[in-house]
This record gives structure tokens, sequence and C-alpha cells, in this order.
């Protein structure tokens, strides 16, 4: 059925003229769409890295003792004792060293550099965190229990804010293609002003009219935006290698399957705004006519 | 009391109807924006089946009468009673059902210009949901009798302004119109056209179509037996009696 819509009869294609996929439309409709679809995957990879790192840092502790590992062991066993406290993992001395390596360089090496011991912990629901605070500094005075939430939360935050921010953009970007095509199809019905009054004239009425011009309208934004999409698909591949290893640092894919479906269908949809947007300006315009 | 335009008239509607008056103008004026009226008090009955002529001097009002007539506008005031219906201020989504009844001849032909002449003629088929089958044959055939059978696939740019005049009346009458308007239709045609044209009008005339056709030219007036006149001065009709001197019921048929 669309496809017999989009196919029209070879003298409704004569009756607009000209052929088809000419003028900027197509070219500006392209444009929005690669635009939108590049925004709209890195909108979904931010939301996905979110989604991720939040999984991660959910419920997640680290047990932080100044004075070093003389205590760890201790602290470590305190803590997997209280109930509903799961997956304790000290951190290694080693560990600790080669993480310091990265801001001291070799220095971080040195035994008379004062390591301190972590322990760390995933904390389920109803675990009573100030209790296991009060354990630990029986044990190991000083020491500190730190929710990751709170020193990942900042970059957690501003993920979020970024993410909404693409999908503000796919927005804005989509009502902008919207415009576009309000004013081609405003410019297609001055162009055409003598041919529609020739079609009112013998009787055509104004949806007949305006399946002309919102047919014309749609088969230039689907070309545009598939086209646009193309191009965005090899722009997406080319730092698909990228956006792999992002994935792995992050615990999982950056752009998942319904993700990508998701993307797929944005062509389309861009497509179906333009063919819908051109239907009401077109009807708009020919009721301000007898 | 006027009976107000509801919806298109339904077919079984159209051919129950046994109209004595095509068109009544009652009071009618019209202005164009702001300007002062160019037209104003209209009064007058056009009788189904009856042939008009539309005289009067450049700038009369004769191409405004006739947009009122094929309902390209609206009158600023009075009221306008088109085929029994009241459709000065009817919504506008029940004029293409009747202006489908009307075939128009404009002045300035107003041929699709991307159409082959073919197309221009099937238009009206094609916009009244004909299939290609239904419009073959008749097309074909109206083309052979305005002379332009071997002109099928030209398009207007390339026909002559007689060519695009037999185009513009192909496409005028193609589906037999209740009501034809011609403005000027032999302004660019020479005599014998111009005669085959007249012929055509009065053809249609017979088999029940009302013509209105607005010209200077003296002759064509005065070789249609039984067309009646209305003259236009200053935007009014000036002849009253001539609209319904001569009904068609009691006129010589030629």
């Amino acid at each position: 059925m669309i496809a017999g819509w989009l196919f029209a009869s070879p003298y409704e294609r004569r009756l607009l003229g000209g052929p088809p996929l000419r003028g900027p439309t197509p070219w500006v409709i392209a444009i929005m769409s690669f635009t939108i679809l590049i925004i709209a995957a890195s909108g979904l990879a931010l939301a996905n890295s979110a989604s991720l790192l939040g999984n991660a840092i959910h419920g997640r502790y680290s047990v932080i003792v100044p004075d070093g590992g003389a205590n760890a062991a201790a602290v470590t066993a305190a803590v997997r004792a209280v109930p509903g406290v799961r997956a304790v993992a000290p951190v290694s001395e080693q560990e600790m060293r080669r993480t310091l390596e990265r801001w001291l360089g070799p220095e971080a090496s040195s035994p008379s550099l004062p390591v301190p011991a972590m322990v760390e912990f995933d904390a389920g629901a109803g675990s009573n965190i100030p209790a296991i605070a009060n354990r630990v500094a029986a044990i190991a005075p000083g020491a500190s229990v730190v929710a990751h939430r709170e020193t990942v939360g900042p970059l957690l935050q501003s993920l979020r804010l970024l993410q909404w921010l693409a999908f503000g953009l796919v927005a804005l970007l989509s009502a902008a293609a919207a415009a576009a095509v309000v004013l081609a199809a405003r410019g297609a019905l001055d162009t055409h002003r003598a041919t529609i009054e020739v079609m009112h004239g013998i009787g055509a009425t104004d949806l007949q009219v305006t399946h002309l011009f919102q047919r014309k309208i749609a088969i230039d934004a689907l070309a545009g935006s598939l086209l646009g999409a193309v191009a965005a698909a090899a722009i997406l591949l080319a730092v698909a290698a990228g956006a792999a290893f992002a994935g792995e640092l992050t615990g999982g894919a950056v752009l998942n399957w319904p993700d990508l479906l998701l993307l797929a269908m944005l062509p389309f949809a861009l497509a179906a705004l333009a063919s819908v947007v051109a239907r009401m300006a077109v009807l708009a315009s020919l009721r301000r006519a007898l | 009391m006027a009976r107000r335009c509801t919806g298109p008239p339904s077919r079984s509607n159209r051919e129950g109807q046994n109209l004595a008056e095509i068109a009544e103008f009652d009071s009618v004026g019209l202005r164009y924006g702001t300007g002062g009226e160019v037209l104003r008090d209209l009064e007058f009955r056009l009788a189904a089946g009856g042939f008009y002529f539309l005289t009067g001097p450049s700038g009369a009002g004769k191409t405004s009468l006739l947009k009122l007539l094929y309902l390209a506008q609206r009158p600023t005031r009075g009221r306008i009673r088109l085929f029994g219906e009241e459709l000065g201020d009817a919504p506008r989504e029940a004029l293409p059902a009747f202006r489908r009844r009307i075939g128009v001849v404009f002045q300035d032909f107003r041929l699709v210009r991307h159409l082959s002449a073919f197309d221009n003629v099937a238009l009206p088929l094609r916009v009244a949901g004909a299939s290609e089958d239904e419009i073959e044959g008749p097309v074909r055939e109206m083309l052979d009798w305005v002379g332009l059978a071997d002109r099928a696939g030209a398009r207007p740019p390339t026909l002559s302004g007689g060519e695009q005049q037999r185009v513009a009346i192909a496409r005028a009458v193609i589906n037999r119109p209740d009501l034809l308007v011609a403005d000027e239709p032999t302004g660019n045609v020479d005599a014998e056209m111009a005669r085959r044209l007249l012929h055509l009008f009065t053809s249609l005339n017979r088999l029940g179509t009302t013509v209105v056709v607005a010209t200077h030219d003296i002759g064509l007036i005065s070789a249609t037996a039984g067309a009646q006149m209305i003259r236009l001065e200053n935007g009014t009709v000036v002849d009253r009696t001539g609209a319904l001197r001569n009904p068609p019921g009691q006129r010589a048929r030629p």
C-alpha cells in the first residue's frame, strides 16, 4: 500500500514536472539525517555507558586504611562477617603501587612510600554501612568507608547530562528538518501555483492536490534520509574499534542490538515526519485559497 | 427559501434535478481586498440549457463575473445559487463536486505545461477518478474533434496559441459539463476554428449544457441563433431584460 502510494502514476509524476530528487530538499534532509544519526548513536552510547557504570558502582564500597596493610586481613574478616555484604576483595599492595605509579612514577615502588590498604565490597540490600564503618574503625582507627557512587557520581552525572543533551539535539534537529520541509512545501506550492489553480478549477479536492506534493516531498525525504544514514553508518563503523574498547572498559557493548535497530529506524522516521509535516503545510496553505 | 449547501450532490440527486434555473444571482457584489466593488448589485438568472453571451467593454467585470460562476471567487455580498444550491458561503470541501459540473475555458488557457495535450485534456476525467481505460477513447476523440489528434503528445510550450486554446476547450468539455463557462474562447483561433468551436458549444448546448461565453466577437453572437445576451457595464448588468427574454424552452433550436 505504501509502495503504491509512493510510486505515483506517470501522469501524476509529470504533473509537477521536473525529475525527482531535484532541488535542495533531499540534500538538506541528508545532512539532517547524518547529523541526527551520529548524535543519536552518541547519545545511546553515553546512555549505555552510564547505565553500565551505574550498575558497576551500585552498592560498591571501599574501606581505606591509611596506615597500610597491617590491619588489612582483620578489616577484611570484619567486613566479610557483616550480614548482606558480598564480594569482599582486598586490593593487594602491588596493585595499589601499580595504580600509584601512574601519578608518582617509579617512586611509587619505593618501600619508604606508605601505601594505604584497601578492601572493596558490595553491600546488599539492608546492609548497615554505619555499623560496618564502626566495626572497621574499631580495628583500624582512621579507616574510612567510601561509597563508589560518591567518587564516580560526578562522572556519571556528566554522562547522563550528555546523554540527554544528545537526545535533545536529536529532537531539535528533527524540528529543524520539519521546518525545512515546511519551507520546501511552501516553495513547491508557489512554484506550482498555476497548476494548483487549474486542479482546483476542474474540481480536484485539497487532498488530491496535497497527495501530489506530499508524495514528492516524501520521496525526496526518504532518499535524503537514506543517503545521510549511509554516510553516518560509514562514520560509525570507522569509530567502531574505539567504541569496542570503550565497551571493554565499561564492561559491556556501547551499542546493543535494540540500539542499532532504533538507529536503523531513524531515517524512515525522519522521512515519515517530513511526509506528515508536508501534508499539514500543504493543506494549511490550500485552505487559504478558495 | 433557498436551500443551503450542506455537501456535494450525489449522482442520483444530480440526475433527479430538473432545474429551471442553473444560476441565480441576487444583489451580488464583489470586491478584491480593500478596493472598490468590481461587481455590484448583480441580479439575474441563467436558465438551465440556455446559451448566453456576456458582453461589455474591457474592465466591465466580465472575467470577475465568470469567476463567480465557476466558483473561483466568493461574492463579498449577496447570494449565489448554482445547481439549486446556495454556494456563496458553502464550505470549501463542498465546492470540488460542483466544480466538476462546470467546464471552464480560461482566457489565458491555463494548461499544465508539464503535461502533454492528451494529459491536459484527460485531467478532469482523472480528477473525477476515471480509469485509464475509460479515459483513452474519449480523450482521443476529443483531440480529433479539435483537430489535434496528431499533437496528443505535444506539451503546451510547443503548441501555438490557437492549438493551446483548442486543448483548453477540449479539457473544458471532455466530461460534458452541466455549465460551460468560456472567457474569450475564440480570441486566438482563425475564423474556421471559431466556427467549429461555436458548433461544439451549440452541440453541447443541445445536449443540455448551459453555456456562458464572454466575448467581444459580434460575429460569434450573431451566428448563434437563440442565444441571449447579458451586457455588463461598470460592474453591473445594464440589460436585465436580456437574461430571460428568450428562455430555451421557447426559442427555436438551430
